[in-house]
């Protein structure tokens, strides 16, 4: 028997999961089209690789990994490429992002596939990126980069997150139950890519079910894999909660489990990992609770890309909805329209109603109970949280180790002055994240623009520089020319003619004045001196001129 | 007691040598708050030389527009003199943009380029010229020389990647 440790907090919200556990999953019908998102991970977004026009074979790459955080994004199935637009995608924003819109063709045709068996890790993890394999837990991370164990120490414990601790979605539960031998086959591969020494699956206490068939699997597998059963609490199933329960490891906000010897995946990404590996079947689909005010909630296998809307008509959504949350309710959002495709993310939709979801009563100011505090499984104190995100002091909001908080909202949820608080810890945290970008930014500026002060010094000095340089060649040339006998006769000719030309001009004299009166001598004289004045004036504007 | 002196004397006097301060920290800290636009709006050529006016006290601090009001609170805290409002001489804030070069009106004068404080326009004389997004401060320093008017300032939209959580909006009455 295993110790299993706890964590501080935690909360207890009305279940809701037998609803959607009443049925086997059942496979989506095939939509008419497909807007399948070209960001559905963390990290950079694909790169389209398609164009409008071009067929695509179910499996085929549509988009592929750009830069070393990314994953492959592929054609659910076989059709045509209509666009590659923005089109709204399910994000709290509601804003839009570049989508691959593909006509389905109904023939499912396949792209030629090349399973892989027992192999090489470093072959396997690049099977992953290129099949565009992320973690299914909800953070989307590219499963690769968490199955590089790198020279760090060795992973002591692989843990299998099949908790799933949040009120009415049971996608993992329905995998679990119904697939557990090929979610054992996955869990084995990253067993062998992380050298792990154990496995311990952790499944909360109201699964009894899917522990069993997690159990009866795990004894078929060659892996040492345990199945451990955890109280239900929520948020047992956060990857932070359950490692500390399992293994008793608690880890900060800015370290990694891996620090610790421990890495944690989501069971639904162990069964993409099994299909993609074994199958050569990318992430083409996943599993999907639609439940909350709806005829027969049940959960689905439908293709990335589906519209949710079609989900919902199908499993007969009420007339008397009010709107849609896509994840729990704890930690979902309010879907901007229900048009929005699946993605990878979506684990849950859950259409509302008033009676389910009963409007929120008016936040009355913060007491300083400090029930937030009793129920914080990061060991915060949202009060004093609370208090700086409202007052934007970020600072002393980081002090408090804001980014510590898992936004998992059971503080709002005990809060009994109804106060949104997890909202105004996402409001300081993405404050933050975009003040350190702008930061960064002011910081590369800098540097250029030092740079190019530096360029511009350097481009003046060569400059000079290079003056200096012709001036002293031009020097050397002319000295080494030394002035020969033949230059000097010449110079000394031109000298001659210059001074003739000049005597020539000065020594213009009238002629033919020796016969002439006195009065018109007189009248020369006085014109001559007249010329001369002239002369006189001409030099002196030209001096003056100069 | 002598020799003790002597010898602390020796090593205060190569601390003071190794760990210099080269330049004024002032001036550094308060050109971290700066943002680092190049605008020069703040009528000194650059963000450094608007930091060093700070620290000698020959200039105020509400003249840096794309600081804006959370710029100066900063300045204030860290220089403690009274925040004041922006001085509207030097211009007024304005959502974040970078320029766009219309290619088809180019006539590749370099004139831009020189003006650019960060170097983010690439081209060459007669060739066609254009910005690096990610490094334009939008200073708009190339809209005024282009002689051709094909630089245009476009606000950066706001886009997933970039987009923000709200602050909450609190409901005073229950819907």
């Amino acid at each position: 028997m295993r110790t299993l440790y706890k964590f501080n907090g935690g909360v207890h919200p009305p279940q809701h999961k037998a609803e959607s556990t009443r049925q086997p999953i059942l496979a989506a019908p095939l939509p008419a089209l497909l807007t399948v998102p070209l960001q559905q991970h963390i990290g950079a977004p694909a790169k389209a690789l398609v164009r409008p026009g071009d067929r695509v074979l179910k499996g085929q790459m549509i988009a592929r990994a750009e830069g070393n955080v990314s994953a492959a994004v592929h054609a659910p199935t076989s059709g045509t490429v209509r666009t590659v637009e923005m089109r709204a995608v399910p994000h709290p924003s509601g804003l839009r992002d570049l989508c691959v819109e593909i006509e389905v063709d109904g023939e499912e045709r396949w792209i030629e596939r090349r399973p892989l068996d027992a192999n090489d890790p470093g072959v396997l993890r690049h099977r992953l990126r290129e099949s565009g394999v992320v973690g299914l837990g909800g953070a989307v991370f590219p499963s690769f980069i968490k199955l590089n164990p790198g020279n760090r120490q060795k992973i002591q414990t692989l843990v299998i997150n099949g908790a799933e601790c949040e009120p009415y979605i049971t996608c993992d539960d329905m995998l679990m139950r119904e697939r557990a031998d090929e979610i054992v086959q996955g869990i084995a591969l990253m067993r062998y890519m992380l050298n792990a020494q154990e496995v311990v699956v952790g499944i909360e206490d109201n699964k009894p079910e899917a522990i069993a068939a997690m159990r009866a699997a795990a004894t078929q597998s060659d892996a040492p894999i345990e199945v451990v059963t955890v109280p239900t609490i929520y948020p047992g199933g956060g990857a932070k909660q359950l490692v500390r329960v399992l293994t008793g490891i608690e880890v900060a906000a800015d370290a990694r489990s891996l620090d610790f010897g421990v890495q944690c995946f989501n069971v639904a990404t162990a069964y993409a990992v099994h299909r993609a590996v074994h199958h050569d079947e990318p992430a083409l689909s996943r599993i999907v609770t639609i439940t909350g005010n709806v005829a027969a909630p049940r959960n689905y296998e439908a293709l990335i890309g589906t519209p949710i809307a079609e989900l919902l008509r199908h499993a007969g959504e009420k007339p008397d909805t009010t709107g849609h949350l896509m994840g729990g309710p704890m930690m979902g959002f309010d879907l901007p329209a229900t048009g929005v495709p699946l993605t990878k993310a979506t684990n849950c939709v859950i259409a509302k109603s008033r009676a389910l979801f009963p409007p929120a009563p008016a936040a009355l100011p913060c007491i300083r109970c400090g029930e937030c505090a009793r129920a914080c499984p990061a060991d915060l104190q949202p009060m004093d949280l609370y208090w700086f995100a409202k007052s934007r002091n970020f600072g002393k909001a980081q002090e408090f180790a804001l980014f510590d908080c898992i936004e998992c909202g059971c503080c709002s949820y005990v809060c009994p002055s109804h106060i949104p608080l997890v909202q105004y810890f996402r409001f300081a945290k993405s404050e933050i994240h975009a003040r350190e970008k702008e930061k960064k930014a002011a910081d590369t500026a800098r540097e250029r623009h030092e740079f190019r002060l530096f360029r511009i010094e350097r481009e003046k000095h060569e400059r000079a520089e290079r003056l200096a340089q012709k001036a002293t060649e031009k020097l050397a040339t002319l000295q080494a020319e030394a002035p020969s006998a033949e230059t000097n006769a010449k110079q000394a000719a031109i000298l001659a003619a210059i001074e003739r030309a000049q005597a020539k001009k000065a020594g213009i004299i009238p002629r033919n004045i020796d016969n002439l009166p006195p009065e018109k001598l007189a009248e020369i004289a006085e014109i001559e001196a007249r010329r001369a004045q002239m002369a006189a004036m001409a030099q002196t504007k030209d001096s003056k001129a100069e | 007691m002598a020799a003790l002196a002597l010898a602390l004397g020796a090593v205060l006097g190569y601390a003071a040598l190794r760990f210099k301060v080269e330049e004024n920290p002032l001036v550094e800290q308060i050109d971290a708050i700066l943002p680092q636009t190049q605008c020069g709006q703040c009528g000194f050529p650059g963000c450094k030389p608007y930091a060093t006016a700070i620290a000698a006290g020959e200039a105020d601090i509400n003249q840096c527009p794309p600081g804006g009001e959370e710029g100066i609170q900063k300045l204030a805290e860290l220089l403690g003199v009274e925040a004041k409002p922006l001085n509207a001489e030097h211009g007024v804030p304005k959502p974040k943009s970078v320029a766009f070069i219309d290619e088809n009106i180019c006539i590749g004068c370099t004139l831009c380029i020189q003006a650019c404080p960060v170097d983010a326009i690439v081209g060459a004389a007669k060739q066609m010229h254009t910005i690096i997004a990610a490094e334009c401060t939008g200073c708009e320093l190339c809209v005024a020389p282009c002689p051709v008017d094909c630089i245009s300032m476009q606000v950066i939209p706001e886009k997933i990647g970039n987009w923000k959580w709200r602050y909450p909006v609190i409901q005073i009455k229950a819907a």
